[in-house]
């Protein structure tokens, strides 16, 4: 159950690794303006919090959810673990609606990263300028040279758990982890890969494979996607989050963010939100949004006003649009051999031969793929949708749940305007209106999807499997604010600041121009190291609109 | 292959280290006495009780896994997904009109409610719905067959395997912390976990 109060108060937080513990925090009154106000402590807004209040910046982080205590509160459960999804009502549509909910949100403080797969990939150098180096899409105005230190330092943070040498890409040196043990579905995926002759490798994970201050390594308990019991899992929560407080900064949970204010010379002056019920203001010389490409391009809309009467930061129009998602069709198939894929972190084993090999293609982008490892809940809706089937016919197909295997891509989609969150005018319990999100596949997308597919169960036949059949489903949410060099075409900065706005910022997987064929956390933490040490530059040089 | 795992139950795991107390709080919820009716109507629970029936019968169980109830309390409890596809209303909704065009289409065909009809009428009726070859006028612009795959299958096949009896019947090791698992590679099995029965 949701706790029903802040927890996160009265100079303490949750201590995410003592049960029933707190640790002290700062509290900052609301009349006085803080240096930072960020709403959202995910990936985006956690890493920034911690990265600010350690250059020594006054900050508070919203999350509309709970600060959750991991040790007491989660439980080895799918459908208990529902309450970690970002559940208020929303409209998917377009020709290809995404589902939404737990496929791609989270809502608590940690976001997402309290119930993602931990897969940890650096993006390909080229698709940073995939205009100029590669022919599609759009560069990014930060290259792979810019980014490279910020993705070292998130896989340090993280303690990433991966090979020595990862078979694709430039050199990066040695994990700071080891590798986990690969599982049986990962191995399956290995064996054809060898038989295929393409490369393969322990994916790089973020749960730890040896103990790491108060996480324990990881006990392949296989509930990842639900919320680690443990805190081996290196999340926002675990990871960003107590640094953030120990370096000064305020979290106030069950907050809700309404509306950012501007003043009369159009800066942000600070945040409303409601907390218990009650409606309050945060006085901020600077705001961070950070809600994720949903929930950013909501707030931003959402905060119209006399001076920006098509919401904020949006001279350009682009707010909201460029919505990409990740396709994931999978493909599944039946083995003599126990699998037991419920062991483990989901994806242990990758393949992302796709993202850097360009010959044979007739599409533009690319996808990594991994083994799989779902759980009876989510497998048997995966199995009811995608085959229709129920009566005996779904009971006997589940019955093979412990001999099942599988791919599925985290494939490339391309950034067009038609594809947005925009607000219906339908209103939430805050008086809101909520979003609209419009998506449809290009003819690129789906060539990129079929050749994976084909690919997969190519693989799949040659590891040993048989009655391979598909499914169709997306994960992440990224563009509706991407930052580029030209205000014209684009909503931010390389520093993730607006255009329009010179105390409001960005920070989360809304900046990114291209989507790229894997998974987008460990960028968006580099993005926001690297934002965090703009920050920091600029307000040396005193380029900060509202200097601290 | 698809042998079963006779004789495993994952509650005999209870006190083991693979639950935790959060663990069993939320499975002894699940495995009490069902709650009281409150999403419900009366007749909308009998209809609902003979719908679930035939999407996952359990004619070899003495004691069936209470999936109506269960269906009751996700949606008295408000636990649905969140979002909505925009060919579908709120799914408090969605779910009493397409409950009410299932037991229409019925009538119609059979001159009889749904819980009347013989299994195999019923069993028309359900793939009628899920192909949406149906009497559009009492489904109120809702569309049949994303209404049978998104919210009726999905939420029914979920709650199933939601139950501690369908883990213990697909051979699935259950709750796991803290203790997780060791052996992870092919055909590895730690004591802990569902022996398959022999060929």
């Amino acid at each position: 159950m949701t706790p029903e109060t802040p927890r996160a108060r009265d100079g303490r937080a949750p201590d995410v690794f003592t049960p029933g513990g707190f640790v002290p925090m700062a509290g900052f009154p609301e009349r006085e303006p803080v240096d930072f106000a960020i709403v959202g402590a995910g990936a985006g807004g956690a890493t920034l919090a911690a990265k600010l209040a350690e250059a020594g910046f006054s900050v508070v982080v919203f999350d509309a959810g709970p600060f959750w205590r991991p040790l007491d509160e989660f439980a080895s459960d799918e459908l208990e673990q529902q309450k970690l999804y970002w559940t208020d009502p929303r409209i998917t549509g377009g020709d290809d609606p995404i589902a939404l909910g737990g496929n791609n949100s989270g809502r608590g403080v940690g976001g997402s990263t309290i119930h993602f797969s931990m897969i940890s990939l650096r993006f390909r150098p080229e698709w940073f300028k995939a205009r100029s180096r590669l022919g599609y899409a759009v560069d990014w105005p930060i290259s792979y040279e810019e980014i490279r230190p910020y993705y070292a330092e998130a896989e340090q943070a993280l303690k990433v758990a991966g090979p020595v040498r990862y078979p694709w890409g430039p050199l990066r040196g040695p994990y700071p982890y080891r590798p986990h043990e690969v599982n049986a579905p990962g191995l399956v995926l290995g064996r054809g890969a060898e038989k295929l002759g393409v490369k393969w490798c322990a994916t790089p994970l973020a749960t730890v494979s040896a103990p790491r201050g108060k996480s324990p390594p990881c006990v392949y308990r296989g509930f990842c996607n639900f919320g680690c019991s443990t805190n081996a899992k290196q999340s926002a929560l675990v990871v960003w989050i107590p640094r953030a407080l120990k370096a000064g900064a305020e979290v106030r949970d069950m907050a809700m963010v309404t509306r950012i204010e501007i003043d009369r010379d159009g800066l942000a002056s600070g945040v409303h939100y409601v907390r218990e019920g009650e409606s309050r203001f945060q006085r901020a010389r600077n705001v961070v949004v950070a809600g994720y490409a949903i929930e950013t391009p909501r707030l931003l809309l959402n905060s119209a006003c006399p001076q920006f009467p098509d919401g904020l930061a949006n001279a350009s129009g682009l707010v909201g649009t460029h919505l990409m998602t990740h396709a994931s069709p999978g493909v599944w198939a039946t083995f003599e051999e126990e699998i037991r894929w419920y062991k483990g972190p989901p994806n242990m084993a990758v393949c992302e031969h796709w993202n850097y090999a360009d010959e044979g293609k007739d599409f533009a982008g690319g996808y990594a793929f991994m083994s799989q490892g779902p759980l009876p809940m989510a497998w048997a809706q995966t199995v009811a949708t995608s085959r229709g089937l129920w009566g005996p016919a779904l009971r006997q197909q589940m019955l093979r749940y412990n001999h099942t295997a599988g791919f599925a891509p985290v494939a490339e989609t391309e950034p067009r305007p038609q594809n947005r969150v925009e607000l219906a005018e339908e209103t939430d319990a805050y008086g809101l209106k909520i979003p609209k999100v419009v998506f449809g596949y290009s003819g690129n997308d789906r060539a990129l999807q079929r050749h994976s597919l084909r690919f997969m169960s190519e693989m799949l036949e040659a590891a040993g499997g048989r009655d391979l059949w598909t499914s169709t489903d997306t994960s992440h949410l990224l563009g509706t604010c991407r930052m580029g060099d030209d205000p014209r075409t684009s909503v931010v900065n390389a520093d993730g600041r607006t255009w329009d706005i010179a105390n409001l910022w960005i920070c989360d997987g809304s900046l990114f121009p291209t989507s790229g064929g894997v998974n987008p956390s460990l960028t968006i933490q580099a993005l926001a190291c690297r934002i965090g040490e703009r920050i920091k530059t600029l307000a040396r040089r005193g380029e900060l609109a509202c200097a601290p | 292959m698809a042998r079963g795992y006779p004789g495993y139950d994952v509650l005999a795991k209870w006190r083991t280290p693979s639950f935790d107390e959060k663990t069993r709080e939320v499975v002894r919820r699940r495995i009490a006495q069902p709650p009281a009716r409150r999403f419900f109507t009366g007749p909308e629970q009998r209809l609902v009780e003979a719908i679930v029936a035939r999407l996952i019968p359990q004619p070899d169980r003495a004691e069936p896994i209470p999936l109506a109830a269960m269906l009751d309390a996700f949606m008295a409890d408000g636990r649905g997904q969140g979002y909505r596809n925009e060919a579908m209303p709120p799914l408090e909704q969605a779910l009493r009109v397409g409950l009410a065009a299932i037991e229409a289409e019925a009538r119609t065909r059979f001159g009889r409610s749904f819980a009347e009809a013989a299994a195999e009428d019923q069993d028309a009726v359900l793939r009628a719905a899920q192909s949406g070859e149906v009497d559009r006028a009492a489904w109120r612009g809702m569309d049949p067959a994303t209404f049978f795959r998104e919210a009726l299958l999905k939420i029914t096949a979920g709650l199933y395997y939601a139950h501690p009896a369908a883990w213990s019947e697909i051979g699935f090791g259950g709750p796991a912390s803290p203790r997780g698992y060791v052996r992870l590679g092919l055909d590895e099995s730690d004591p802990w976990e569902a022996r398959e029965a022999a060929p």
